[in-house]
C-alpha cells in the first residue's frame, strides 16, 4: 500500500514531508487516521474530504488537530466503525478510570471498575 | 490534603492537592476512539506506535538541544539552569504542561545521569519531543534501575568503570533533562552548530552527544 499523500490534506502543516505536532495527543490522533487508512477502513480521498468539510464548517478557533479529531469522529460514525452512544459510554468509563487512578500510576480502563 | 481547596479538573494547573489522574478533553477523546477502534480490531495497537515513530521527528528534541547548546556556551545561563531549570528553559520560549517542573542533571567524567520513569512514562515532551517507544516499555523502565550499565551497553554506550551511573526517576512533579558532556574539539562553536551534536538520547542519558567526527562525516 502506498503511503498516504499528506500534501493532499487541507491546511496541514508539514516540515518537509513530516507533520508537526505540538502535543502527544495530536500525534496519536494522526496515527489513528493513518492506522485506519492502512487497514482500509476508508480511502485517503474520503478522509481528505471529511477533514476539509470539518475545517471549512468550523466557526470557532479550534486548532488543526482539534478539527482533525472532530473529523475522525465524523468518519468513524459515517463508516459505522462506532456510534455516538458507544463513544459517550467509553468517555464516561475513561473518566471513571481517571478518578480511580492515583496520580502517576498507569491509567487503565479496568481501573474504572475497581471499588 | 486540604478539603477547602476546590478540586480542579484543569490539567494545566498542576493542582497536587488533587491526587487522581487527569487528561485534557482532547486526550480523553483520543483515548476513547483509540480504545474502541483497537477493541473492534479496526486498528492494530502496535502499528500506532510504529506510525508515530515513523512520522515523529519534527516535534523532535530540537528544543532541548538548544537548551543544552546554550548551557555549554553561556556560563550565566548554565547557572540559571541549575537554580531553576523551568524558568531558564522558558526563557528560550519552551513551556508546556509536562515540561513545567524541570531539573537539569549534568554529566561529567565522574557521573553519568540517566532518566527513567518507573511508574508511568512521565516525559518532558515540550523540551524533548515525543517519548521514544522504548521509553514507555516495561523492560526499559525496570532494567534502567536494576542494571543501568547493561541497558546503556545495549544503546552502545560504554562508560569507564570509574564513572558512576545515577538513575533519575521522573515523576508527575519532576522531570529531568540530562546535560551531556560537551564533545572535545568544539571550542568556539556557535550554539547553533553545537545544538546539532545534541541527540534526544543524549538528553535522556541513554546516549552521548555526537562527536565532531560523527557530524562532519
Amino acid at each position: 500500500m502506498n503511503p498516504p499523500n499528506l500534501k493532499s490534506l487541507d491546511g496541514i502543516v508539514l516540515d518537509g514531508d513530516e507533520p508537526v505536532f505540538s502535543e502527544p495527543w495530536e500525534a496519536q490522533a494522526f496515527a489513528l487516521v493513518i492506522g485506519l487508512y492502512e487497514k482500509k477502513a476508508f480511502t485517503w480521498p474520503e478522509w481528505a474530504e471529511v477533514l476539509s468539510t470539518t475545517i471549512h464548517s468550523d466557526e470557532g478557533c479550534a486548532s488543526y488537530y482539534e478539527l482533525w479529531l472532530k473529523a475522525l469522529e465524523t468518519i468513524v460514525m459515517k463508516k459505522a466503525l462506532s456510534n455516538k452512544e458507544e463513544i459517550l459510554a467509553r468517555e464516561t468509563e475513561w473518566q471513571n478510570a481517571l478518578i480511580a487512578t492515583p496520580h502517576g500510576q498507569p491509567i487503565e480502563l479496568q481501573n474504572a471498575y475497581k471499588s | 490534603m486540604s478539603d477547602s481547596k476546590k478540586h480542579s479538573h484543569n490539567h494545566d494547573d498542576h493542582d497536587h492537592d488533587d491526587d487522581h489522574s487527569h487528561w485534557s478533553d482532547m486526550e480523553l477523546k483520543v483515548k476513547t476512539l483509540e480504545s474502541l477502534l483497537v477493541e473492534k480490531g479496526y486498528v492494530d495497537p502496535a502499528s500506532l506506535d510504529v506510525i508515530v515513530e515513523t512520522y515523529e521527528t519534527k516535534v523532535g528534541p530540537r528544543n532541548g538541544a538548544a537548551v543544552v547548546a546554550k548551557a555549554w556556551s553561556d556560563e550565566d545561563y548554565l547557572h540559571r539552569l541549575r537554580q531553576n531549570a523551568t524558568d531558564a528553559i522558558a526563557e528560550l520560549g519552551f513551556t508546556g504542561r509536562q515540561g513545567e517542573h524541570m531539573q537539569i542533571v549534568e554529566n561529567t567524567d565522574d557521573v553519568h545521569n540517566m532518566v527513567v520513569c518507573t511508574l508511568c512514562s512521565c516525559y518532558p515532551w515540550s523540551v524533548l519531543g515525543l517519548p521514544p517507544v522504548w521509553y514507555k516499555s516495561a523492560p526499559y523502565r525496570s532494567r534502567a534501575v536494576s542494571e543501568p550499565r547493561a541497558v546503556l551497553s545495549e544503546f552502545n554506550v560504554e562508560l569507564p568503570k570509574e564513572t558512576k551511573i545515577t538513575v533519575w526517576d521522573s515523576t508527575a512533579e519532576m522531570r529531568y533533562l540530562v546535560i551531556p558532556k560537551r564533545p572535545d574539539g568544539t571550542q568556539g562553536w556557535s550554539e547553533e552548530k553545537l545544538a546539532k551534536l545534541v541527540t534526544r538520547d543524549s538528553m535522556i542519558g541513554t546516549g552521548l552527544a555526537l562527536s565532531v567526527d560523527e557530524v562532519s562525516s
